[in-house]
């Protein structure tokens, strides 16, 4: 038997009855914090640097007030009014900020969680939606040279990792060594699985069979790429984790146990 | 056995509502079944598009509780017992009557496309190509042409002046295999900036996420041409190289 149910056919935000709010509350929630927890690190300006460990929100170290100066030298500090000594974390935190701002994975969890264009999958969007054809957004086109700041940034703390084996009493194995190797890892697979270095590496050509190095290149990377969203989260989880490691055992609060 | 509350979109252009249907639903059936048991039994003047029940002709998309899925291919064993299911017409394309849109707006932007043109033939009078230059056209040469993806594309979903410049992600899997064939010719970037809005897309991935075919509309389609467009017209290093060398 049939009756009358008075709607029309798509009025109102959806016809969804699954939570389909679950997943970009849940961005919101854990993209949130770690940007509260890095923004709050970085205005620390303090306990980033216990030896041999320096966290990776600091390195680079690149201000003559470092701790541990990365390259030997470090530039002049400056001063902001209010804000006084500028932390050297943010001179480099744009870095890989952008990498991460512009990444084609980000972009998708934070246009449906904070831009809600649209929350989610046949949920209604908001109104004036001009998508990546204006200024800024624009300049998300600009992603793969934030790319090439990323690898340096992979070099930088692969030997910030390197030196973690370098302990005053000589060489040496902490847990804290562990913990930077893993973020590096980590890091590294979330760089090199970007789409744009997909692309450079050899998604641009039409004939691959003419450029087999580029070609066996490319089918790693895109193997990588199908794991890009989890390599995401794990790096951009992995590189708090180990700040905040490193500035416990600064503080005090936590020791580092040496397994060598 | 068991009762299937169905909440059927009854009506036309100019109006209508959903209509409940109290349906026997047997083991197996899927949500294509239960329109057909429904049309046979209590309302044979629903219209409902479909063809193969296979998964294969794209004909029988719909929204089934709010999500584009193909009726067919939507088994009734993933709904809870005894709660209504909502089954509505695709909501970005214009409702003919009660489960069937007009879709001519996809064929339209597909006469756009600039035809395939193949480079000169081997002097052997032959095209030879190798599997791994392939590949990638041929996993978009799955498309069933269902036009799910349309659908659920947020630029022309909720905004139907973007239909006059935006091609979609079912068009963008087309010209996607054209620029990656290894024996085409043609340069469709600036009509794909230009003309076919793909600055509009912000890669939310809802297209990957319908597609029955299991096609990554996104990573392996709309993101490499998007990147293909900022080679051309976003790179400033390529650009200098281009001037430098002479090279397109």
């Amino acid at each position: 038997m049939s009756q009358n149910v008075t709607a029309s056919a798509h009025g109102g935000l959806t016809l969804r009855s699954d939570p389909w709010w679950a997943l970009p509350l849940t961005v919101v929630v854990f993209l949130g914090s770690f940007i509260v927890y890095s923004t709050w690190a970085a205005f620390q300006n303090a306990h980033y640097y216990v030896p041999p460990y320096l966290s990776p929100f600091y390195s680079p170290c690149i201000s003559k007030s470092c701790l541990h100066l990365t390259f030997g030298w470090g530039l002049p500090e400056f001063s902001l009014p209010i804000i006084g000594i500028v932390s050297p974390a943010f001179l480099i935190l744009a870095g890989p900020g952008f990498f991460r701002l512009t990444c084609y994975y980000y972009r998708k969890a934070y246009y449906r969680s904070f831009w809600l264009a649209p929350m989610a999958c046949a949920v209604r969007d908001r109104s004036g939606y001009s998508g990546e054809t204006r200024f800024p957004l624009i300049l998300q086109n600009l992603h793969r040279y934030t790319w090439y700041v990323a690898v340096f940034f992979i070099v930088v703390l692969t030997w910030d990792a390197l030196l973690a084996f370098r302990f005053p009493d000589g060489f040496g194995i902490g847990v804290g060594t562990i913990v930077m190797w893993i973020n590096v890892i980590l890091l590294a697979a979330y760089t090199f699985s970007c789409h744009s270095c997909r692309h450079v590496c050899g998604g641009v050509l039409d004939v691959f069979s003419k450029a087999p190095a580029r070609y066996r290149l490319w089918r790693f990377i895109t193997r990588l790429n199908e794991r890009h969203p989890v390599y995401a989260w794990l790096s951009l989880f992995f590189v708090g984790f180990t700040d905040l490691y490193i500035r416990l055992v600064s503080m005090g609060i936590i020791r580092d146990w040496r397994i060598l | 056995m068991p009762t299937a509350i169905m909440r059927v979109f009854r009506g036309d252009a100019k109006g209508g509502g959903f209509q409940e249907y109290r349906v026997p639903a047997e083991e197996g059936m899927v949500v294509l079944d239960v329109i057909h048991e429904i049309q046979a039994t209590q309302a044979p003047d629903l219209a409902v598009r479909w063809n193969c029940k296979a998964g294969k002709c794209g004909s029988c998309s719909a929204e089934v509780n709010g999500k584009p899925r193909l009726m067919c291919m939507t088994r009734m064993n993933i709904f809870p017992e005894g709660e209504p299911i909502t089954v509505a017409p695709m909501r970005t394309f214009p409702l003919i009557r009660d489960l069937v849109t007009d879709v001519s707006f996809n064929f339209e932007m597909a006469k756009r496309v600039p035809a395939f043109r193949p480079r000169p033939r081997d002097p052997d009078g032959t095209y030879r190509m190798q599997q791994e230059d392939i590949d990638r056209p041929q996993e978009f040469h799955k498309c069933i042409e269902c036009f799910l993806c349309q659908n659920v594309c947020h630029v022309i979903r909720d905004h139907e002046d973007n239909k006059r410049h935006f091609a979609g992600p079912r068009l963008f899997v087309r010209y996607a295999a054209l620029e990656m064939h290894p024996l085409d010719t043609n340069d469709r970037r600036e009509l794909l900036k230009e003309k076919m809005g793909l600055g509009f897309c912000n890669i939310t991935k809802c297209c990957t996420e319908v597609c029955p075919e299991h096609i990554k509309i996104t990573d392996n389609a709309i993101i490499p041409l998007k990147e293909r467009v900022v080679d051309e017209y976003y790179d400033p290093v390529l650009w200098l190289v281009r001037k430098l060398t002479g090279r397109k």
